[in-house]
């Protein structure tokens, strides 16, 4: 598949046109994420301050939350990070068929997450009646987890992105041209991920609303055709992309782009561990 | 990718598919487009200190009608409500829209030559900072269409610099002023932090060989703390905005009292970042007068590691001393004399280094040109403001001290005869280097006195005023409460000040345009900056330097054979690699940013009620906007950061024809 395999000469530790070793995309995100502490750091301060000085009648966060599944999203989010690490591996020998999958499961389970946090979200606003305006509590806890949310939707759309640039066709290809393949090609995957999370929570809605299985199944079909249609057209389209054309441009030597890509994924999973114990764990102590 | 062993012998089917058209890299070397598509750090650094200088003069503008408001008692040239905007945005201009582009002119024209680089290490992501910078000084300006051009409903920001809550709620700032200064602000982040993780990873690691990081120049050192600074201290003023902007378009509570939010926790989170601000704003300066003082004194700088290390501990302690900004707030005795200590202990390596400086000049054979005036000026100007800065570390001192003119003195000493008189003496030290000119030296040391003698009539008064009770951010005042005199006094100052900047800058563009020509290192420098022709070429150093010592360049003055023949040996082996690289410029920053600008501006000129038709512009405009930013980093990130290699003759012109325009950008 990759015109690079061949080429398994690259030291992936040491970059020797840098002063240090350390390749520039490297130290560039360890330097954005000192950054990125802080603005976490503002963000959980913040909702700590408030958690100590909690308004009279505000609500109790216990009555709000649901650790189940915040602790599943949680788990979830970890294992994405083992995927985004076997996709890093990957690109560093060089299999670049390995690193897609690693980076589809990544994509994957990071939607599962953002498609928990959107129905958090939504369960907090109508069940809970909790929303961005009416407490302190709401205010600092969308806030924070928003912002966190944010993060992970802009990883997504990087993985993504990634993903689809592993296709550009290097020397000995059977493409002329590549630039329109790969922006449809992107658009075909981003639309897919969009209509799986409606698609998914349609369905949650549906067995909550319905009394019993079939109605909700009658109800969910009904209610979320045309967005299945369009999902299944979505993979159709994306299988049609991704089918093999020859050497590609991409392999070991974008190792680094990949690895920078980690980098930020494991950052914003080690974020959420904190702000999981210190948002959540803490009122359960 | 050693793909160049197997272009020998290509077949069609082999071919690489070609780069598609609208990724075809800009090729202007001149003219507007080339500007505006340009990576050079110079170029860049260049259209800072324009861009910088500008806003400079419109900052001095405003801080001369505030003077001229209250040079007589009663005065009756500005309202209130003006005098309100002006001294908010004469402070927010001279610090994010002055002082810190300035300074980021000198960092990305002069560090990466001191370091024997040929770009920074991301030289797109450089041109993005520019860009943004500039979107951001756009929105934070967007208000004067109100005063000026009679737009109903909109002014300028008037909140202050500091914008302390609860004023900035919509119940008290209904119009759009707090809005434009909430997002012009956060447009300034980004290009700041930017910036600076880009001069982080170039400091780092695009130096040449032998640059260890205790032969840095000193100025490049300060550059490594200040970006530091920005990238640790910007995110709390960034989170401290977003809630600020969430209280304001989104009916959340962090600082609206009857929803239980502190109003306090503003000024926190605002002074986290603001007294590293004041770092931020004074380190660069520092960094300025450690290269001139010794080059002027003939001697190498005193305590060199001292005089790195003091810097370093500014910075980690310019974090732990936010709260004396905040004596007066009732924070408890624990809090405060915590602070007052902190503040204190950072007096240490701020004195330490002007010893060092003291020490440079002791026993030198001092040149009194117009960069070492200005030099001098700074030593002992800044040295007036440390000692006022001392006196408000005490708590109880600053209670009775605070908000009062005496804080103005104290800060304008550490600003103006600080950072600026260090800028303005970097212009005229840097300026044959940048463009080939020496300016005249009577001109010169003329513009220093009256900005000397001008700066110091204004604001000595002041600390007596403030003595006397004057408070600040006050519009006029009464005939009988015996201010009369020190405001007219200082009046007076402030138009001999901003004669002096007049004089300085009309010199300037004289120079500019008929200044006497000067070679290679006019003022016999000590490091690598001046071993190159002026002005620099495109490629900066025709051979990668080894450095040897400290001061790179001074050792090279005393070994030339030992460096010619190094010289020979790496410019054969550069030659063998393909030639001197250079990046492509690239139009997507500019893409990006003007994205993050129609957004920027979507987002704060029109109404957000929904029965209102602004609404369909804010938020149409702002998806346009972060449409556009999200293609412009796409494209950016497709076309790649392939560069091209330049070969060039004997007399460092690049040699036509042998442009290899597919060399790979990473080896």
């Amino acid at each position: 598949m990759s015109s690079h395999a061949a080429s398994a000469s690259i030291d992936h530790h040491h970059d020797p046109s840098t002063s240090t070793g350390i390749p520039n995309k490297k130290l560039l995100m360890w330097a954005f994420l000192a950054s990125d502490c802080m603005f976490f750091g503002v963000l959980i301060a913040t909702h700590l301050v408030y958690r100590l000085h909690p308004p009279a009648g505000g609500l109790d966060p216990k009555a709000v939350f649901s650790v189940e599944l915040t602790s599943f999203s949680t788990f979830i989010l970890l294992m994405s990070s083992l995927m985004m690490a076997l996709a890093v591996t990957a690109i560093q020998k060089g299999n670049v068929r390995s690193c897609r999958w690693s980076l589809l499961t990544t994509i994957f389970f990071g939607m599962i997450f953002l498609g928990c946090q959107v129905y958090e979200f939504q369960h907090f606003v109508v069940d809970k009646k909790m929303t961005l305006s009416n407490s302190l509590l709401g205010t600092t806890f969308y806030t924070l987890t928003g912002t966190h949310g944010c993060h992970v939707a802009i990883g997504v759309l990087w993985l993504t992105l990634m993903y689809v640039r592993s296709f550009k066709p290097g020397a000995g290809s059977a493409r002329r041209t590549w630039l329109s393949h790969q922006l449809w090609h992107a658009l075909a995957l981003l639309a897919l991920l969009g209509l799986c999370l409606k698609v998914t929570l349609g369905l949650v809605h549906s067995i909550q609303v319905e009394p019993s299985f079939g109605a909700a199944m009658g109800h969910f079909v009904k209610a979320e055709f045309l967005a299945m249609a369009g999902a299944l057209a979505a993979v159709a389209a994306c299988v049609w992309f991704a089918r093999p054309r020859g050497p590609v441009a991409f392999g070991e030597a974008n190792a680094i782009d990949v690895e920078s890509m980690g980098l930020y994924w494991h950052f914003v999973d080690i974020v959420w561990i904190v702000i999981f114990t210190a948002v959540y764990l803490l009122e359960y102590l | 990718m050693d793909t160049t062993a197997k272009t020998a012998y290509l077949t069609k089917e082999d071919a690489v598919p070609a780069q598609p058209k609208l990724l075809a890299h800009p090729t202007a070397k001149t003219g507007l487009m080339s500007w505006l598509t340009t990576v050079d750090h110079k170029r860049i650094g260049f259209l800072y200190g324009v861009f910088a200088l500008f806003f400079f003069l419109v900052g001095g503008v405003e801080a001369l009608l505030i003077r001229a408001q209250l040079m007589y008692p009663n005065g009756t040239v500005l309202s209130a409500q003006m005098y309100n905007t002006m001294f908010t945005m004469h402070g927010t201009t001279m610090i994010f829209l002055a002082v810190m582009p300035l300074s980021a002119a000198f960092f990305n024209y002069i560090m990466p030559l001191q370091i024997g680089a040929r770009d920074v290490a991301f030289p797109r992501l450089n041109a993005f900072s520019l860009w943004t910078f500039v979107a951001g000084a756009i929105v934070l300006n967007l208000g004067w269409i109100g005063p000026i051009f009679g737009v109903e409903g909109h002014n300028a920001p008037d909140v202050g610099w500091y914008g302390y809550s609860p004023l900035t709620s919509r119940q008290f700032t209904p119009g759009h002023s707090v809005d434009y200064w909430v997002m012009g602000l956060q447009l300034l982040g980004v290009a700041s932090i930017a910036a600076s993780l880009n001069f982080i990873v170039t400091i780092i690691n695009m130096r040449a060989p032998g640059m260890t990081m205790m032969r840095l120049p000193v100025f490049t050192w300060m550059t490594l703390v200040t970006a530091f600074l920005i990238v640790l201290s910007f995110p709390a003023i960034t989170i401290a905005l977003v809630e600020l902007m969430m209280d304001r378009n989104f009916g959340t509570v962090f600082f609206e009292v009857s929803g239980g939010g502190m109003p306090i926790l503003w000024q926190h989170l605002f002074w986290v970042f603001g007294h590293p601000e004041v770092y931020i704003l004074i380190l660069p300066a520092m960094g300025i007068i450690s290269e001139i003082l010794p080059t002027f004194s003939r001697k190498p700088l005193f305590g060199y590691p001292i005089v790195v290390f003091s810097g370093a501990c500014i910075g980690f302690l310019g974090f732990a001393v936010w709260s004396h900004h905040m004596f007066t707030t009732g924070m408890g005795t624990v809090a405060t004399a915590a602070f007052a200590l902190a503040t204190m202990a950072i007096a240490v390596p701020t004195g330490v280094k002007i010893f060092n400086w003291i020490g440079t000049m002791w026993g030198g054979r001092l040149m009194m040109r117009t960069p070492m005036m200005f030099a001098l000026g700074f030593v002992w100007m800044f040295m007036i403001g440390g000692f006022s800065g001392v006196m408000h570390s005490a708590a109880p001192a600053d209670t009775q001290q605070s908000d009062s003119y005496f804080v103005i003195a104290h800060f304008h000493y550490v600003l103006i005869g600080g950072s600026i008189f260090a800028l303005l003496a970097g212009i005229h030290y840097w300026f044959p280097l940048m463009f080939g000119r020496k300016v005249s030296e009577f001109w010169g040391k003329l513009s220093f006195w009256i900005i000397f003698v001008g700066f110091n009539v204004t604001f000595f008064p002041m600390h007596f005023l403030g003595l006397n009770g004057m408070p600040r951010r006050t519009f006029t005042y009464d005939p009988n409460l015996g201010w009369n005199t020190p405001n007219y006094i200082a009046s007076i100052g402030a138009f001999v000040l901003g004669l002096g900047i007049a004089v300085y800058f009309a010199v300037m563009i004289y120079t500019y345009y008929k200044g006497e020509k000067v070679g290679r290192d006019p003022w016999d420098g000590r490091t690598l900056e001046w071993s190159i022709p002026n002005p620099p070429p495109e490629y900066n150093f025709r051979v990668v330097p080894t450095v040897h010592d400290r001061d790179a360049f001074w050792y090279e003055k005393n070994h030339r054979e030992q460096i010619a023949a190094e010289r020979a040996v790496a410019e054969k082996a550069e030659e063998a690699h393909g030639g001197i690289h250079m990046p492509h410029g690239s139009i997507w920053p500019l893409v990006a940013s003007s994205g993050l600008l129609i957004a920027g501006v979507g987002s704060t000129a029109f109404e957000a009620k929904w029965d209102v038709p602004g609404i369909h512009w804010k938020l149409g405009l702002s998806l346009l906007g972060g449409l556009v930013t999200l293609v412009g980093i796409y494209f950016w990130s497709l076309e790649g950061n392939e560069g091209y290699h330049l070969h060039l003759d004997k007399d460092g012109k690049p040699v036509k024809g042998h442009g290899d325009d597919h060399g790979h950008g990473k080896h």
